[in-house]
């Protein structure tokens, strides 16, 4: 590492490399923007900012500018730019942690349908311990506004045997809601 | 052979045949599956993507189950499932400090001992019995083995085969009879994380997969996780309404079960939205197989 690297931005607080660090435990100024995980994404025509983007924009401490963006959210973890990084930056795991970010600081810029997706899928995941299918697509519907996509897909599903109608909560779905207040708990205490 | 058995939550809902083909191919080669006792959600996609630390805990209590139900290895069919087990059980092992938090944090003592497997892996492990056990109904056959993301990436975590060029499926679906034939698109991201949330990115990828099978001579696509079936076989549905040829999707667990002479319907075949049909009229009944033998 690079004792000549700047350890704090402005402002006193640590810089977003630096941060990012001590999350993911990866150290992102080691990215020399090769573009190999770019050149291996899925997502790469869709997105503005493409993975050596998004080190990049790490490495100049650009944080509102990557928080706010809507490429962190389009990664879809395929973990194919983790695997052929030559230098062990994990992208995907850096943007994991930027899209934690993103949520704490600045939530109006999480795209409204994966915003809806996720906690809908979390909150289902809380209620009964497992994921009640039906209930996360009520809910997404809810959340995302998105109320007609998919719906000639549910007499399909039924039809098939696929969706059940009654979630079945676990035994230990207490156990589960602490660990889920715990992790939430841990997350707001971090520094 | 007795093995702790993570179904998770897709295996319970939309991917009921997958549960289905796999314990009728279980009972086939001798393979108990005991499913762990009040077993939770892995937290999958959106545990990892909202909170880290939550995305560990979640796979680390079923873990902790499955280690005190006495299990040494848990299989996890799901590919999601599995890379988020498997991934938990490679973070805690590597990390001392998260180690340490665990024990509190999911409410359980955990030791960190069990093995993550998935379903490629476990049915590679049997080859030799799936060879005898197999007849002759797949001969002719051509298959795409689709392996995605989850399965074999990151490498450090799936290290049960190579990252960039594995060969466990195709060997079991040379095992069944069927021959796996050469394609590009493998190892491509189906888009599963975006399933519901951007469907337009998902049929892109989808539709790339389904073109490059049929292009490489396929009759079917294999695949080893609810989402890249989902993707595959209940997003083609709206291609085929507008005329498009049909590639039936199956589960490896289906296809083995063929081999074995399973029922279709028994191994759930007709759960899917994209029929089987074409594929199904090409394998030979199981008696006649017998009697060429």
């Amino acid at each position: 590492m690079n004792s000549m690297e700047p350890a704090h931005g402005g402002h006193g607080r640590p810089t977003l490399a630096e941060e990012l660090r001590r999350a993911t435990g990866r150290n992102p100024a080691r990215c020399y923007q090769c573009g190999k995980c770019s050149a291996g994404c899925p997502m790469a025509s869709e997105t503005a900012l493409r993975p050596h983007d998004v080190m990049r924009l790490v490495s100049q401490d650009r944080r509102e500018e990557l928080l706010a963006a809507e490429s962190i959210w389009l990664c879809l973890t395929c973990e194919t730019c983790v695997d052929r990084c030559p230098n062990e930056c994990d992208p995907a795991r850096t943007i994991d942690a930027l899209r934690e970010m993103a949520s704490a600081e600045a939530p109006a810029s999480v795209p409204r349908a994966l915003a809806a997706f996720h906690r809908s899928f979390l909150d289902q995941v809380r209620l009964t311990g497992r994921l009640f299918e039906l209930g996360l697509m009520a809910e997404y519907k809810l959340r995302s506004g998105a109320l007609f996509a998919d719906v000639t897909a549910a007499p399909g599903m039924v039809s098939r045997g696929k969706l059940g109608f009654v979630p079945h909560p676990i035994k230990g779905v207490k156990e589960v809601r602490r660990i889920f207040d715990a992790c939430e708990r841990a997350n707001q205490e971090k520094p | 052979m007795k093995v702790g058995y993570y179904p998770g939550c897709s295996l319970h809902g939309t991917s009921r045949e997958f549960d289905e083909s796999l314990r009728a191919v279980a009972e086939v080669l001798g393979v108990e599956l005991a499913e762990i006792d009040d077993w939770s959600c892995c937290g999958a996609t959106s545990a990892h993507a909202t909170n880290h630390l939550l995305s560990v805990a979640l796979p680390a209590r079923n873990l902790a189950l499955a280690e005190s139900q006495g299990h040494a290895e848990v299989l996890a069919p799901c590919a999601a499932c599995y890379n988020r087990l498997a991934g938990a059980r490679h973070e805690i092992a590597t990390d001392a400090a998260l180690a340490a938090r665990m024990p509190e944090l999911i409410g359980r003592p955990f030791a960190n001992t069990v093995a993550v497997r998935n379903v490629v892996e476990v049915l590679h492990g049997l080859l030799p019995t799936i060879r005898v056990r197999a007849g002759q109904p797949l001969a002719g056959i051509k298959v795409a083995c689709y392996y995605g993301c989850l399965l074999v990436r990151p490498a450090e975590v799936c290290s049960f085969d190579d990252a960039e060029d594995p060969v466990t499926m195709e060997e079991v679906v040379s095992a069944t009879g069927a021959t796996p034939v050469a394609w590009d698109m493998r190892l491509e991201c189906c888009g599963g994380a975006l399933s519901v949330s951007r469907t337009r990115s998902v049929v892109r990828l989808g539709r790339a997969i389904l073109n490059d099978a049929r292009a490489a001579g396929a009759d079917a696509i294999v695949v080893a996780c609810p989402m890249c079936h989902s993707n595959l076989d209940f997003r083609q549905s709206a291609m085929v309404r507008r005329g498009e040829a049909a590639m039936p999707v199956l589960f490896l667990s289906e296809l083995v079960g063929l081999a074995f002479g399973v029922a279709p319907d028994r191994l759930g075949l007709r759960r899917h939205f994209t029929s089987a049909r074409s594929l199904l009229d090409r394998v030979q009944p199981p008696a006649a197989a017998r009697e060429v033998r």
